[in-house]
């Protein structure tokens, strides 16, 4: 594949976009003072602030590769990771979630945990996500190095070490607030960066109406009915009928519900946004706010991918083929770029790219560092220092978070397995949790030994549901089936993977339920006030208008979130 | 807030948009063939610009009508 060429204007465009970024951790660097303005941005962000960044801390370039993959693959389809698989969890959380995470004063997750149930549930979680964030960031560097070394034939060490230096260095002047504002800054370049590709390309295709009776002739040719790439629910009724290869209940429950909420309800790295806000209602209406742009996300992201799988060159197909024959759907959104975008605005899209790149791994190394600092090594390494020390820690978290990720990248160019194979561990960890917070937020009576273990039988039960069951024309390894035995097979891998996470959830919510019952509440009513439901004063709300109230915004949120699904059936 | 963070976005867009904007006009025009004869630097560089114009905009009015720091 010949490399695209940039000209002198496309690295002018990021290398100022570069200045920015630094520039911005620079002059925020007087503001931290304390271990809170470091890790919480001394929870002073405003709502509006807070929400933009939530939503571009999540969408990282993996995302806009990936989505843009789906896109192209799967058609309208992917548009359930928006609106079934992310929308709802994000009103969920800031109407109901939010007034325990930001009432209760904890500054992380974990440290809810801590709050909630007792030191082993706070431990297990801190432990497993301080893991996940560093493993997550170095592989999403990675891929991006080698989508770079590919592309635009830059070295791939120069692309990892020139793109963790200038996250290291906004983050370690700035801390969280220099994260936070740089990705409202990344948020709106990726808007303004991929938007002009989707405008140009939905021309060249002849408009909606020119792709929609382009993708027809797809997907008949992929084997199913005319209207698969066109639909998002119309052809779930069966597996076999669509090319996600499921059916609506795995849909509706593994991602609508499982996955959905056990991300965006409890992963802190997007969870840490809200906490940083300046009060209740800004920390509740944060996902809220997030939710707008990402509602309408799949325009700018997962549209090019369809658009890409219809434009045709003078050398065949736009999506070249890996080396396995099939297509490189991963390559469909640079491809886009280099196709449509003439010198100048190519810059700005690659721009775009490395913004999102940014926002992915500042949420990951700012997530990382709290963490870190609060729940593992002021909890159990060094507690009762001076607020100084725990700042110090912070900035060497930071440069050792950096470093772990480098080093987790360039692990994956050696060891591709076992990164699948923790991505894998990962999965299984992350599939339970929301049963966990679900019980502890809304019922009294859940205690900290039937968390803890609730956790690990629904972490146990998705590893072994995963052992006994394969997707279809898959070989036993870590696809599943590595308990010897296969006992059941799924039409698709994401179908296994629905499934795998219904199992762990049910069999963690059902758990922990018994063992609450049969063992004591190591808590009392008092240390329970504000962590829990029953025993939290209701937030008045009086001073506040209407319009702006958590509950309004979402309401209208998922009303729109229907019609969009009513409108693309 | 400790820095408006409008002021920046606006900054970077207002800059970004002259760039592309200027280069749309002096550059030879046969680098649009693949965005279908459009000279896209210069019209969207021009909505950048505006885009930039308006966030110090409001950046600047914030900062006006701001108390004055004691």
């Amino acid at each position: 594949m010949p490399h695209i060429h940039l000209g002198a204007i496309d690295y002018a465009i990021l290398i100022t976009y570069f200045l920015f970024v630094l520039g911005i951790g620079w002059v925020l660097r007087r503001f931290v003072h304390s271990s809170e303005d470091f890790f919480l941005s001394g929870r002073s962000i405003p709502a509006w602030v807070a929400g933009l960044a939530f939503v571009s801390a999540n969408l990282g370039a993996q995302e806009v590769i990936g989505m843009g993959a789906s896109g192209a693959k799967y058609g309208i389809m992917t548009s359930h990771f928006y609106w079934l698989g992310a929308i709802p969890a994000m009103v969920f959380v800031g109407v109901f979630m939010m007034p325990f995470y930001y009432g209760s004063r904890a500054r992380s997750v974990p440290e809810y945990l801590k709050l909630r149930f007792d030191e082993k549930t706070r431990g297990f979680n801190a432990i497993t996500f301080a893991v996940m964030t560093v493993f997550s960031s170095g592989i999403s560097m990675y891929a991006l190095a080698k989508l770079l070394e590919l592309v635009l034939g830059w070295d791939f060490n120069m692309s990892i070490i020139l793109s963790a230096a200038i996250v290291l260095v906004y983050i370690f002047l700035g801390g969280l607030t220099s994260a936070i504002y740089n990705e409202v800054l990344q948020f709106f370049l990726i808007v303004m960066g991929f938007l002009p590709l989707v405008l140009i390309g939905l021309r060249d295709v002849g408009g909606w109406s020119g792709l929609t009776a382009k993708l027809q002739t797809v997907s008949t040719g992929a084997g199913f009915a005319p209207g698969a790439w066109n639909h998002s629910w119309q052809y779930l009724g069966s597996a076999s009928s669509n090319p996600m290869g499921v059916e609506w209940f795995s849909l509706a429950m593994g991602l609508g519900f499982v996955l959905s909420f056990g991300y965006w309800c409890t992963d802190f790295l997007v969870i840490q946004r809200a906490m940083a806000a300046e009060n209740m209602t800004a920390a509740r209406r944060t996902p809220l706010i997030a939710a707008v742009p990402k509602m309408l996300f799949p325009a700018l992201v997962i549209l090019p991918g369809m658009i890409a799988i219809v434009v045709t060159t003078k050398s065949g197909p736009l999506i070249p083929l890996g080396s396995d024959g099939t297509p490189n759907y991963n390559l469909a959104v640079p491809m886009m770029l280099a196709h449509f975008l003439p010198t100048g605005l190519l810059g700005l899209g690659l721009t775009a790219l490395m913004a999102s790149f940014m926002s992915g791994m500042a949420g990951n190394v700012t997530a990382f560092n709290t963490v870190w600092t609060y729940d593992l090594y002021q909890s159990y390494v060094s507690p009762g220092r001076s607020d100084r020390h725990y700042l110090w820690m912070g900035h060497a978290a930071t440069v050792a978070g950096i470093a772990l990720s480098m080093a987790a990248a360039y692990a994956t160019t050696r060891f591709n397995n076992i990164m699948d194979m923790l991505q894998l561990v990962f999965a299984f960890v992350n599939a339970p949790l929301f049963a966990t917070f679900l019980l502890g937020m809304f019922w009294r009576r859940t205690t900290g030994h039937g968390a803890f273990w609730g956790l690990l039988i629904g972490t146990s039960a998705a590893a072994i549901h995963d052992g006994l069951v394969l997707p279809m024309g898959a070989v036993p390894g870590i696809k599943g089936g590595y308990l010897g035995a296969v006992l059941h097979t799924y039409p698709s891998e994401m179908a296994q993977n629905f499934w795998t996470a219904i199992i762990a959830w049910s069999a963690c919510f059902v758990a922990t339920i018994l063992i609450s019952l049969a063992t004591r509440q190591n808590k009392s009513d008092e240390e329970l006030t504000g962590l829990v439901y029953a025993l939290t004063p209701r937030i008045t709300e009086h001073d506040v208008p209407w319009y702006k109230r958590p509950a309004t915004l979402g309401i209208v949120v998922l009303a729109l979130t229907a019609v969009l699904n009513v409108i693309f059936w | 807030m400790k820095l408006d963070i409008r002021l920046p976005i606006g900054l970077l867009f207002s800059v970004i948009g002259v760039m592309l904007s200027v280069y749309g006009i002096v550059a030879p025009t046969t680098i649009y063939d693949r965005s279908l004869g459009i000279d896209v630097n210069l019209w969207w560089g021009l909505v950048m610009l505006a885009f930039g114009l308006v966030m110090l905009g409001f950046a600047l009015r914030a900062r006006r009508s701001a108390p004055p720091p004691s």
